[in-house]
């Protein structure tokens, strides 16, 4: 590749538009009719630019463009706004028994199942998708790099005397016709400090230059982002980002999923408050609205464990106890790069009481009470002289099978079914009595002469709760704020440049900012207040005029 | 003080809009007429729009009294403190650039946008567990900031192109202006609505859909019914089109249903105002950016975005991640609000990159800010009412 000798005696390397050191135009790639200078990465030569030959040159082209970027951008937001339209399948309840394609199909018609058919139901978790965004990280790296090497080399290497033709092809310039004399540079000079600039001199020209770390914020907020991409893709790779989903009843204790059995919850006792007008008089038009009921915070009293002995499978561990603590919504319990968050809760029959009644005097005293225990039931229930209540068949979760048999979904009571036996001295083989959710029924033409009434139920409360670790959060937090420093550093502070060239009978004035052109303008007017110098016009906007 | 927290808003409401004769008026004078009693009118308006961004604080501050938490939980607050955003961010500007157009045309939108939200529940409603934090205030407060200064980029970009299009002629360009203006109405028609038949009218109709699973209630007269829906109420009527169940099993009918009406009610006040004027909306004005230079209004519009972008950012998408995180477990579920929120954030961060060539400045650099600012009303409006997720709190 040749180097380029410039007119000043600078050597540039080959592709440079605007040499280095003074500005000339070097005339490669750039219109020479255009009245002003294209100072974008201050002309500098750019790796992209250049090279184009190999596949590898092709590829990198491509992805250090910024055309290139803002499609990959534009597409990443059509995909990301489809996957909205419809609820994502983690977020939503698939009721029991009915496959993820029956619910789009029930629950939105056509559009539903066209949702579910072309995979859209977890469409941020599709290969596509997640390609998109590793794309766009790779765009983020090459641009950067492909810009931010030769704009710091340019920036550091930029002299103080620029060519005329630079400085006359600047969107701000002017030129004062006044004797050299009568320029007092010094007081130029003391005037830009003023205003925070740094100023050069060297032989009747001068450059003053501020917020130069401003053009690095851009180069920032794509590192941050590609550190939080990283993150982001990390999380995939196994054991990085562990999410369980936990659900015990009071009283209980589990051992902590994810945790290989080294830790374990007890649920002690959970809590629901409810909001009431003593809270705040203000919540009564609200309250009223929602029959008075508005949860007002629910709280797991837990505790966690630790196991101490080597897990034995089956064998009842030894537990340690680390600490109590009330896990709440906004205040989830840490322990050893672990957390557990309260998610949500559920209210579940423990226990139901019944009275034995002989049906003539079914208002009357009951004979005796039986509370039976649905976690744990007891078989027999002795109420004595000769009344006894004997469980023939206990069904936790009734529902029926394919064979429209009987069977229990799981141990939990969440649909209770019991088949009761009454052996009393008048019927010593029994009478049979059932307990469903929908109430207590007899079979059909029984001549029962008892009867079992329901008196009330107990409850338990049952807590859920995620299991959470993720090694990638501090990464995540890094990235993020090197991510939001990089764009304040790049919109709220602006790179501005003076170039003032004292010739034998004129002086030149020119300036570029990136951006923000007003305020330089303000700041120029500031600076050469009541000067004998002519403030630099704003060529773009005149030369429209013309 | 509740009510006082309402009687102050209606004040610092009734002050926009008088506001918006002075910088109306300071805009109007002929080039003849000296330049310093148009400063002077200007002036006025400023101070106060002022007075009225103080009532409307103090408002603010005597409604988190009484709630006990920031008000910034419902359609009603949250909208209501994106004006007062926007109307800081206008006051912020105007300190900078004194021009008086921005003033004219920022304060109506103001005006709607606490109209508009007025038409929901103003309640204060308990707070749920998973808002109990000081992340609320953060999260929520700054996210509105910087929708207030994006909200100010999009009015810039409207004035530029009222200024820039030309209405002498029938164009693509002239018809979507006259469509964004459209928009405006279309609020209007949804305040007119709300208050003609809900609030004054008390109409109610009650729907059983789902084969009686669930109620559904009519406030507005029905012109589009729900699917397959039985009327249980003694008001209401029968007769209607019936939404087409593709339709209605996406979206709510009852939804489209206020739309319709809005959109009727919004084309009367366009059609009325075009009648009277003969000019289109856009063209009406126009005569009022004729002194301001188009290059300004860009690089305020540029800069505004510059400034809101960082801040939306950071409010909407950091500190929600990390509210997220601590209240959920995962700092992101693709929740419709977060995903919208993301969509806006990947728009503008294409805008600033396309900013960075020639061609994109100016004309069409106003078109992208509008959508933009498109896309935060659709999440603040739309996404609450047709896709529910974590973020429902519409009243």
């Amino acid at each position: 590749m040749d180097r380029v000798k410039c007119v000043c005696g600078h050597v540039n390397p080959h592709g440079t538009n605007l040499c280095e050191a003074c500005g000339r135009s070097l005339g490669h790639n750039e219109k020479t009719n255009n009245k002003l200078v294209d100072m974008r990465y201050e002309g500098v030569a750019r790796r992209s630019i250049i090279h184009k030959k190999s596949f590898i040159d092709k590829v990198w082209t491509i992805f250090s463009s910024v055309k290139f970027a803002i499609c990959l951008l534009f597409i990443t937001l059509v995909a990301s706004a489809i996957g909205s339209l419809l609820p994502q399948e983690k977020n939503t309840v698939i009721p029991f028994g009915t496959t993820v394609e029956q619910f789009f199909e029930a629950e939105y018609g056509v559009f539903g199942s066209i949702f579910y058919m072309l995979g859209f139901h977890k469409l941020y978790g599709t290969w596509w998708y997640i390609t998109l965004v590793f794309l766009v990280a790779a765009s983020l790296i090459i641009c950067s790099l492909d810009r931010f090497v030769p704009l710091y080399r340019a920036l550091k290497k930029q002299r103080v005397e620029r060519s005329n033709g630079f400085m006359k092809r600047q969107r701000f310039f002017s030129s004062t016709k006044i004797a050299s004399s009568k320029v007092n540079m010094t007081e130029l000079e003391q005037r830009l400090k003023k205003h925070h600039y740094n100023v050069r001199i060297e032989n009747q020209s001068l450059l003053a230059e501020k917020g130069r770390f401003s053009r690095w914020g851009p180069y920032i907020n794509h590192i941050g982002l590609i550190i939080f991409i990283a993150g982001c893709m990390l999380r995939l790779v196994p054991g990085i980002h562990i999410e369980e989903s936990l659900a015990v009843r009071e009283g209980d204790t589990v051992v902590i999923p994810g945790t290989d059995g080294a830790y374990y919850f007890k649920n002690n006792e959970f809590i629901v408050e409810m909001y009431d007008e003593e809270d705040n008089k203000a919540f009564a038009s609200a309250l009223e609205k929602n029959n008075g009921s508005i949860i007002k915070s629910y709280t797991t009293h837990g505790v966690l464990y630790k196991s101490v002995s080597e897990t034995i499978a089956g064998a009842t561990p030894e537990l340690e106890e680390i600490t109590e603590y009330d896990v709440m919504m906004n205040k989830p319990l840490k322990f050893d790069g672990y957390a557990i968050y309260q998610m949500g809760y559920d209210a579940q029959f423990s226990d139901i009481t019944f009275a034995l009644q002989k049906k003539e005097n079914s208002y009357g005293k009951p004979i005796g009470t039986i509370t039976v225990d649905l976690m744990n039931p007891e078989r027999t229930y002795d109420l004595g002289d000769g009344y006894v209540v004997v469980i023939e068949e206990y069904l936790p979760d009734f529902s029926l099978d394919e064979d429209e048999q009987p069977t229990s979904l799981s141990a939990n009571p969440n649909n209770p079914f019991i088949l009761f036996k009454m052996i009393t001295p008048e019927s010593p083989d029994g009478e049979t009595i059932y307990f469903t959710m929908l109430g207590l029924l007899e079979p059909n033409n029984s001549q029962n002469n008892y009867a079992l009434n329901y008196v009330q139920e107990g409850y338990d409360y049952i807590t859920y709760l995620l299991v959470k670790k993720d090694l990638m959060l501090p990464v995540l937090f890094v990235g993020g704020t090197i991510f939001i420093i990089g764009v304040m550093i790049g919109s709220f502070w602006y790179h501005r440049r003076v170039w003032i060239a004292v010739k034998e009978d004129e002086v030149l004035i020119a300036s570029h900012t990136n951006k923000n052109y007003f305020g330089l303008r303000r700041e120029l007017e500031k600076v050469l207040e009541e000067l004998p110098l002519t403030i630099p016009e704003d060529q773009l906007v005149d030369n429209k005029k013309k | 003080m509740q009510e006082a927290s309402g009687y102050l808003l209606t004040i610092a409401f009734a002050l926009y809009l008088v506001a918006t004769l002075f910088f109306g008026a300071s805009i109007r004078q002929k080039k003849a007429v000296a330049i310093k009693n148009s400063a002077k009118v200007a002036n006025v308006g400023f101070v106060i729009t002022i007075i009225g961004c103080m009532f409307q604080i103090t408002s603010f501050i005597f409604r988190w009294i009484v709630g006990g938490y920031a008000p910034v939980s419902n359609m009603y607050e949250f909208t209501t403190f994106f004006g007062l955003m926007f109307i800081i961010a206008f006051i912020i500007l105007f300190f900078i650039y004194r021009l008086s157009v921005i003033g004219m045309f920022t304060l109506p939108l103001v005006v709607l946008m606490i109209g508009f939200a007025s038409m929901f529940s103003r309640d204060i409603t308990p707070l749920a567990p998973s808002l109990k934090s000081n992340f609320l205030q953060i999260h929520v407060m700054l996210s509105a900031l910087g929708q207030g200064i994006l909200a100010v980029s999009f009015v810039i970009a409207i004035i530029y192109l009222v200024k820039v299009v030309d209405q002498n002629v029938k164009s693509k360009k002239a018809f979507w202006l006259e469509t964004v203006l459209f928009t405006l109405f279309v609020t209007a028609g949804f305040i007119i609505a709300t208050l003609s038949f809900t609030t004054a009218g008390g109409y109610s109709a009650v729907f059983q859909i789902d084969n009686g699973e669930k109620y559904i209630e009519y406030r507005m007269p029905i012109i589009l019914g729900p699917t397959d829906g039985v009327l249980v109420s003694d008001t209401g009527s029968d007769s209607f089109i019936e939404t087409p169940s593709f339709i209605g099993d996406v979206v709510d009918a009852n939804k489209i249903n206020t739309f319709i009406w809005s959109f009727i009610f919004g084309a009367i006040l366009h059609i009325l105002v075009r009648l009277i004027t003969r000019k289109r909306f856009a063209a009406i004005l126009q005569p009022f950016t004729k002194n301001i230079s188009a290059d300004l209004l860009d690089e305020i519009c540029y800069r505004s975005v510059l400034i809101g972008y960082p801040i939306f950012t950071l409010g909407a998408l950091i500190f929600g991640m990390i509210w997220a995180q601590i209240a959920w477990g995962s700092f992101w579920s693709w929740d419709p609000k977060e995903v919208w929120a993301l969509v806006s954030w990947l728009f503008y961060s294409s805008f600033l990159h396309l900013r960075l060539s020639r061609n994109w400045q100016g004309e069409k650099s106003a078109w992208l800010v509008i959508v933009g600012f498109g896309l935060i009303i659709f999440n603040l409006v739309f996404v609450n009412f047709l896709l529910a997720g974590l973020h429902s709190y519409a009243g």
